[in-house]
């Protein structure tokens, strides 16, 4: 099962980085969506898939699921759902002042560089 | 009392929260931050005494054991840091009241500054590697913020740049959590430490050696991924330039130094060899860019990068001298980045560019600001009375001592390039024929210098001073040098 997550997270993190690398400015934030959708999917396969009830301690279970991940990937989660949300208001404001999406574009010509 | 470890995380975090509901009230704003920083600088000077009387302060928050909760941990490194930082913090305030300009204020600008304190003091003291990464989320959230607020077009460009790449290293420090976690099996930085040492430096430690370094050199900006910086800290106001340029990149410089320190000092011929190449290139490169631009921003900021190599070259070093000249010159480098900006923050006010080749002569009118400068560009180069020579001195002399030769001659060759390069902003823009500049006269020159100055006199004051200090600066060596002080203090009964 292991191997399974990280075959599909390997295909994530690829997509992640070929989407950042190209020129629209959205198709970089769909990039960092997937980026850290693998971080979180790697964090939870990392602390072991094996075979246990949720971390309830009403299910009297005689073996749990680690719930440590568990609270960092909801963590990492609300964080980069704050960043996402900033980087998408910033996306925004950006086309309306600059006028393009296109990374290409906004380059900086202040300075004598 | 021994809550007092986590005053400097707390009182910026509950005066960060009241300054929400003050927003509109720019007096009481300024009051009560300025208020609260000088608050937090009290309590850091009490820390470190404390500190240095008792030893290694922990705190188990909410008395969890220590592997199995979150502890704060105020060893002499990470104290003098906090020090610095409420230092810098509380000048970089009081400066912003005369020159960040009520837009800005209006919109929670010291709200965001309190919640960067909270989150860089936060990074210094906490004994957790996953707090660790969200301090760096409170602190770079800030940061997004501190940057982009005023919403000019540079800054909307270069706040997309600096998002993207922190995003990227955010979630590569996820994924270096999750390995080492899955190795480890534990987040305690005491704890990840002793099964390390327990079990040995094997490949796969090494190999998370290297993510962590790459993940903290892109905050902390070593040299192949450094490429960020320089655009980013050109486009905001001056007080948040010198916030970002004293605090942000050595968060990332102290990250290294704990984790090289604390977890992977078993097989250093491989992880402190690619360390010091690193560091060496990194002031090789921030050195040519120091020398290239005739625009005053990037030379300082090209200089940050060199610094950060300079600190870097002396940790990995690993020898008792070079790790006490790098601790004195973190801190060092810190106040006198801070202080660097603020200057060119004025210049630019009273000039209206940043362009070295269009103005001159401001020493004529300006002679208080020139002399200020021209201490912390001496200092900076690290000439013999003031505080950049003692740092360099002892890491140069760690080098020799150690062979690394090529190192310790390329550190004192930046050191004359850097010399040159800030010289050169003195020499052009301060010498030659005055010129007059639009809208001069409205510039408060005299209350925007206090902040400098108080940063320079105690950049002076550590330099002629150096003999008090070491005995701290060794104390936070001898951290370094021996992770068990660390871990005993951390983990009481195993």
């Amino acid at each position: 099962m292991e191997i399974l997550m990280a075959i599909v997270i390997g295909v994530l993190f690829m997509s992640a980085t070929y989407l950042m690398l190209s020129k629209s400015l959205l198709r970089i934030i769909v990039g960092t969506g997937l980026l850290s959708h693998g971080a979180h999917l790697l964090l939870l396969t990392m602390g072991g898939l094996k075979k246990g009830a949720a971390p309830l301690l009403g299910e009297q279970a005689s073996s749990y699921a680690d719930p440590i991940p568990q609270a960092l990937i909801l963590t990492a989660i609300v964080i980069s759902f704050g960043v996402t949300a900033f980087f998408l208001v910033l996306a925004y404001r950006t086309y309306q002042e600059l006028g393009t999406d296109n990374t290409e574009r906004l380059r900086g010509t202040e300075g004598n560089d | 009392m021994i809550n007092f470890l986590i005053l400097p995380i707390i009182v910026p975090l509950l005066t960060g929260i009241l300054l929400l509901f003050l927003a509109r009230h720019i007096t009481a704003q300024r009051w009560v931050s300025a208020l609260s920083s000088l608050v937090t600088v009290i309590i850091s000077v009490l820390l470190v005494q404390k500190v240095h009387l008792d030893g290694v302060q922990t705190l188990n928050l909410g008395s969890w054991e220590a592997p199995f909760g979150i502890t704060l941990v105020s060893d002499m490194l990470s104290a003098l840091l906090v020090l610095t930082t409420s230092i810098v913090a509380f000048a970089c305030i009081i400066h912003s009241f005369s020159s960040i300009g009520k837009d800005r204020e209006k919109f929670y600008y010291y709200a965001l500054v309190q919640f960067l304190i909270v989150g860089v003091n936060g990074a210094f003291t906490t004994g957790d590697i996953f707090n660790l990464f969200v301090f760096f989320e409170v602190m770079l959230m800030s940061s997004y913020v501190l940057l982009v607020l005023g919403g000019t077009k540079i800054q909307l460009r270069e706040t997309i740049k600096y998002i993207l790449v922190n995003v990227i290293s955010s979630a590569l420090f996820v994924v270096a959590v999750g390995y080492l976690y899955s190795v480890i099996g534990s987040l305690n930085m005491a704890h990840i430490s002793s099964r390390i040492s327990e079990a040995g430096q094997t490949g796969i430690i090494t190999t998370i050696a290297i993510m962590f370094l790459i993940v903290f050199g892109l905050k902390g900006a070593i040299f192949p991924l450094f490429f960020w910086l320089p655009g980013s800290y050109y486009a905001p106001p001056a007080p948040v330039m010198a916030l970002f340029g004293a605090l942000l990149t050595k968060v990332g410089v102290y990250s290294i130094m704990r984790t090289y320190s604390l977890f992977f000092h078993q097989d250093q011929g491989f992880t402190h060899q690619v360390l010091s190449v690193l560091a060496l290139l990194t002031i090789v490169f921030g050195v040519i860019g120091a020398i290239a631009y005739s625009d005053i921003k990037k030379i300082v900021i090209y200089n940050i990068i060199a610094a950060v190599g300079v600190i870097l070259f002396g940790f990995a070093v690993m020898s008792p001298d070079s790790l006490s000249g790098s601790i004195y010159y973190i801190v060092h480098d810190m106040i006198i980045k801070a202080a660097l900006f603020l200057l060119i923050g004025i210049i630019i006010k009273i000039t209206g560019t940043s362009d070295l080749n269009q103005f001159s002569g401001l020493i004529k009118r300006y002679p208080g600001l020139a002399w200020t400068f021209f201490l912390a560009a001496v200092s900076l180069a690290g000439i013999p009375p003031l505080s950049g020579f003692f740092g360099k001195l002892l890491i140069i002399q760690g080098g020799f001592s150690e062979g690394f030769y090529w190192g310790a001659v390329i550190v004192l060759l930046s050191s004359l390039l850097i010399l040159f390069s800030i010289m050169k902003i003195f020499i052009n823009g301060f010498w030659g024929t005055p010129r007059s500049y639009q809208g001069e006269d409205k510039v408060p020159v005299k209350t925007l210098l206090i902040a400098p100055i108080i940063l320079v006199i105690l950049s002076v004051l550590m330099g002629v001073g150096s003999e008090t200090i070491y005995p701290y600066i060794s104390q936070a060596t001898d951290t370094l040098l021996n992770p068990d002080i660390y871990i005993d203090a951390v983990i009481k009964e195993w």
